[in-house]
């Protein structure tokens, strides 16, 4: 094996293995360094496992909905260890999966931990002993942890992080999530519907604050119709750890305090760029609080030296990161045409209970950009689909400008709407406005009817109600 | 012509109309044209207002009624719009009229309905299915046509060309600019003005004129394989011939001044009928030989230059050329040339000479094959008989297009143009 490469990527996240793959594809001699498991956060610790915890809370939500569907069971027992041990399976099957794409593109894979020496070349280090690698390319994948606030350290066994609460041994009774954007907010789910006694506080006026106002009221609105405990405009003061629990502090907005005891907490805070121990700072790399800074196509400004995915900086989601190592492996090969990465065509979701997702501009957002805008909104219980699934709790919200009928966004909350939202993302991408949307026509019955219907009603002509 | 401007309309809607009745002027990149109708009729609807730049060929610009008898049939049948493609234009412009006339003839009973007016946008929308297809998307669109960009001036960022909407925007900011709406953005490409102060230069939008320029030497000289032959004339015996043939002239009615450049008009033109390989055209599919020396000649303007032409040069005589060169410069400087009077042509002259130029090279003014660009006479010594003696030299250098005219045969050309510019009286052999 030769030492020699024309890109290497530092990180085998979702931003990184897709990188290797464009690269290797555009037949680029690639190596991608990871310290841990490739698939990075993501893959292991994130996105996939969450999401294997959370189907078998929607299965236990279900199970206790047995009587309505027509079905009787007694004695109903969820095995905690057997849950985490599937979503353990699922991320292991999954990052396996990346091993073998890896393989299947001749992409060499170095174990350990990456330092930027000089101008084209990198040490890889594991256990104590390093090696060099000379490369025309560096791209920077290292992805984010999650961050800390004085005072409320994670210790990994009262309080935990993403990573505690993703392999928890024993099923806590009461907890604590403090920040309610997607992963405290999942977490939150996961742990409610499973039975746990949840309160979320929310330093902001609202739950999932960047969401669209109404999505973020009607989310506030379905948790605590689950049992959920929301405090927004608080912040916790403080955690006194115990034995096996913890008190915190809380503080509401008028200051006054309250105490409250429970299991654990769940930090939830954020995220912040992994830019450590990577010598960015004698590469001269430009680093803005914990992010590195890059100009449109991932450039750092340094010859050959790239970043891309949390890394770099919001949002913080894979599949914008895959997209721009994408668009980084193009660059790097030459290929003519590539087009930057706009954030306003990029979709969030949100797999609580019920889910969210979102793309664009919020109602908010687009009238404080200037835009005139028309908005539609249709709720669940219009939609045949969703009541013959007996999930008719939900609504989708569109806003576009009145004058150009642009798609400035859309806004979603129910069943499944994870999985509907790129309907609006390929809209959006291909610049269709409402009259290409009313004019498409939707299958009966599913729940994207609902996406037809919420921009027929932008121009006051919703069919079913 | 691709596009004009309706400088006035002669018109009102309404107003009854015969054939040959002057319907509009219509100002091209080259001139002012008078616009007719080409059947009788009534004006139902103005499509394009007066003063409407850009107006593109085959656009309809008016929607003419024509009366029809009332019959069961003809009141039952939905009225139909029926597009006549200059099937009876004046013969003499004829090939504008074809181009340019492009007034929709609505048949309708008389009762004036809006029927008329919604026949003739779908005759627009089809008129634009048939045209090239643009690749845009459909907020793009909506943007251009609110904003009144021209799509097909726009060229397009996303995937395979397609126009999105930030390059409408940019269009649109472009427009703004340069206060005019015709060139469009050309995303992609830095603006010339970044490099300069913005204090520090005057800016004068292109008129039609200029774009034409640019864009007609721009394309003959990308794509007509130009060659140069240059070769030296004594003019001694043309300048004694002239100065004898001027003081000739009679005072007043008839009086003429003969140019150098009127006798280049004349040689040409008898070394082209000698020559008929180089009085020719090229084409995709064949080479035209012309029957004729129709030799243009080309007049700098204040506000650019235009080439009219001398039709028929080798049966005129030195006056008739002089008289006319002089009456179509005058005409070209009032911007009253008429397309006929410009468009064409076999060959062309161009004369820096009164400037001092000594040779130059000139651009191939398509379809035409070769150009003579004529320097000025100027005093050299010349060695004759082993003797260096004074002589009068004019430089000439024509450009060919080699799929045209080939080396020697342009050289041949040359020969013959040179023996009758230094001994002029051989044009009567």
């Amino acid at each position: 094996m030769s030492n020699s490469f024309d890109v290497i990527i530092i990180g085998g996240g979702p931003g990184g293995y897709v990188c290797a793959i464009r690269a290797a594809q555009l037949g680029l001699k690639t190596a991608i360094v990871e310290r841990e498991n490739l698939g990075g956060v993501c893959l292991n610790w994130g996105c996939i496992p969450t999401k294997a915890l959370l189907r078998s809370s929607e299965i236990w939500h279900t199970l206790h909905r047995l009587k309505e569907f027509g079905f009787s069971a007694d004695n109903l027992k969820f095995d905690l260890p057997a849950i985490v041990k599937r979503s353990r399976r699922v991320a292991a099957q999954l990052s396996g999966g990346v091993k073998g794409l890896m393989k299947k593109h001749k992409i060499t894979v170095l174990d350990g931990e990456a330092k930027l020496k000089g101008k084209s070349t990198i040490t890889v280090i594991k256990d104590g002993k390093s090696a060099d690698y000379s490369t025309k390319n560096i791209v920077l994948a290292t992805g984010a942890r999650a961050q800390t606030l004085p005072g409320l350290e994670p210790d990994g066994k009262l309080i935990w992080t993403y990573r505690e609460a993703m392999v928890p041994d024993r099923f806590p009774k009461s907890l604590l999530v403090i920040g309610s954007g997607a992963i405290g907010i999942e977490f939150a789910s996961f742990y409610r519907a499973l039975g746990a006694d949840v309160t979320v506080v929310e330093v902001l006026d609202r739950v999932l604050p960047i969401e669209d106002e109404e999505i973020s009221a009607f989310a506030a609105k379905a948790f605590k119709k689950l049992g959920m405990k929301i405090l927004t405009e608080t912040t916790v003061e403080k955690l006194d750890k115990g034995a096996s629990s913890v008190t915190a502090t809380l503080r509401d907005k008028d200051r006054k305090t309250e105490t409250l005891t429970i299991d654990k907490v769940i930090l939830a805070v954020g995220i912040v760029g992994n830019i450590e121990n990577l010598g960015l700072e004698q590469a001269g790399v430009k680093v803005d609080g914990t992010h590195v800074v890059i100009d449109k196509w991932g450039a750092t400004g340094i010859p050959g030296l790239w970043a891309i995915g949390d890394l770099v900086g919001p949002p913080w989601l894979a599949h914008k990161a895959m997209h721009e190592g994408v668009i980084v492996a193009e660059k790097i090969a030459g290929v003519k045409g590539v087009h930057p990465l706009d954030t306003s065509k990029v979709p969030g979701c949100t797999y609580c209970w019920p889910q969210v997702a979102s793309i664009g501009m919020t109602e908010a957002k687009a009238k404080e950009a200037g835009h005139k805008v028309k908005v539609g909104k249709f709720p669940a219980i219009g939609n045949g689909k969703a009541i013959a699934l007996g999930e008719a709790e939900g609504f989708i919200k569109t806003v576009f400008d009145a004058e150009t009928g642009e798609l400035l966004g859309a806004h979603m909350i129910g069943a499944e709407v994870t999985e509907l939202i790129q309907g609006y993302a390929i809209a959006r991408n291909l610049e269709a406005t409402e009259a290409e949307l009313q004019s498409t026509v939707f299958p009966h019955p599913t729940l994207s009817e609902m996406m037809h219907e919420a921009v027929l009603a932008a121009d006051g002509r919703p069919l079913h109600i | 012509m691709e596009e004009g401007t309706i400088a006035k309309w002669h018109v009102k809607e309404g107003d009854d109309v015969q054939a040959g009745d002057i319907l509009a002027e219509i100002e091209t990149d080259k001139a002012m044209m008078e616009f007719e109708a080409i059947d009788d009729g009534r004006i139902g609807k103005i499509l394009i207002e007066e003063g409407a730049e850009g107006v593109k060929v085959n656009e309809p610009i008016a929607v003419l009624l024509e009366e029809v008898e009332r019959s069961a049939s003809g009141l039952a049948a939905a009225p139909k719009v029926a597009p006549i493609k200059g099937s009876s234009p004046p013969a003499k412009v004829e090939g504008i009229v074809s181009v340019m006339n492009e007034t929709r003839k609505a048949i309708s009973n008389e009762k004036k309905s809006p029927v008329p007016l919604a026949s003739s946008q779908s005759a627009t929308s089809s008129t634009v299915e048939a045209g090239l297809r643009i690749f845009v998307s459909p907020l793009a669109r909506r943007i251009a046509k609110q904003k009144g960009i021209d799509l097909s001036a726009v060229r397009g960022s996303g995937p395979r060309g397609r126009i999105v909407k930030a390059d409408v925007e940019a269009a649109k900011l472009g427009a703004a600019q340069s206060g005019t709406r015709a060139p469009g953005a050309i995303s992609g490409l830095p603006d010339e003005r970044a490099f300069y102060e913005k204090d520090a230069y005057e800016e004068t939008p292109h008129d039609s004129m200029r774009k034409t320029i640019a864009k007609r030497l721009t394309s003959a000289k990308t794509l007509i394989p130009h060659y140069y032959l240059t070769i030296e004339c004594d003019i001694d015996a043309l300048l004694v011939s002239r100065t004898r043939l001027n003081v000739r002239t009679p005072k007043g009615d008839g009086a003429y001044k003969l140019s150098v450049n009127d006798f280049v008009v004349k040689a040409s033109a008898m070394a082209l009928m000698k020559h008929p390989d180089v009085n020719a055209s090229w084409t995709d599919t064949a080479i035209l030989r012309h029957k004729h020396a129709d030799v243009g000649v080309a007049v700098a303007l204040d506000f650019g230059l235009i080439t009219p032409i001398v039709f028929g040069a080798e049966e005129k005589g030195l006056i008739e050329i002089s008289n006319e060169v002089k009456w179509l410069a005058e005409k070209a400087k009032n911007k009253k040339l008429k397309p006929q009077e410009f468009e064409g042509g076999s060959f062309s002259i161009s004369n820096l000479g009164m400037y001092g130029i000594k040779e130059f090279t000139a651009v191939i003014n398509p379809p035409q094959g070769a150009i003579l660009a004529v320097g000025a006479g100027q005093a050299r010594a010349v060695v004759r008989d082993g003797n260096v003696v004074p002589a009068t030299i004019m430089n000439v250098t024509m450009s060919c297009d080699h799929r045209v005219i080939d080396g020697a045969t342009g050289a041949r050309f040359l020969q013959t143009f040179k023996g009758f510019v230094e001994e002029p009286a051989s044009m009567l052999l």
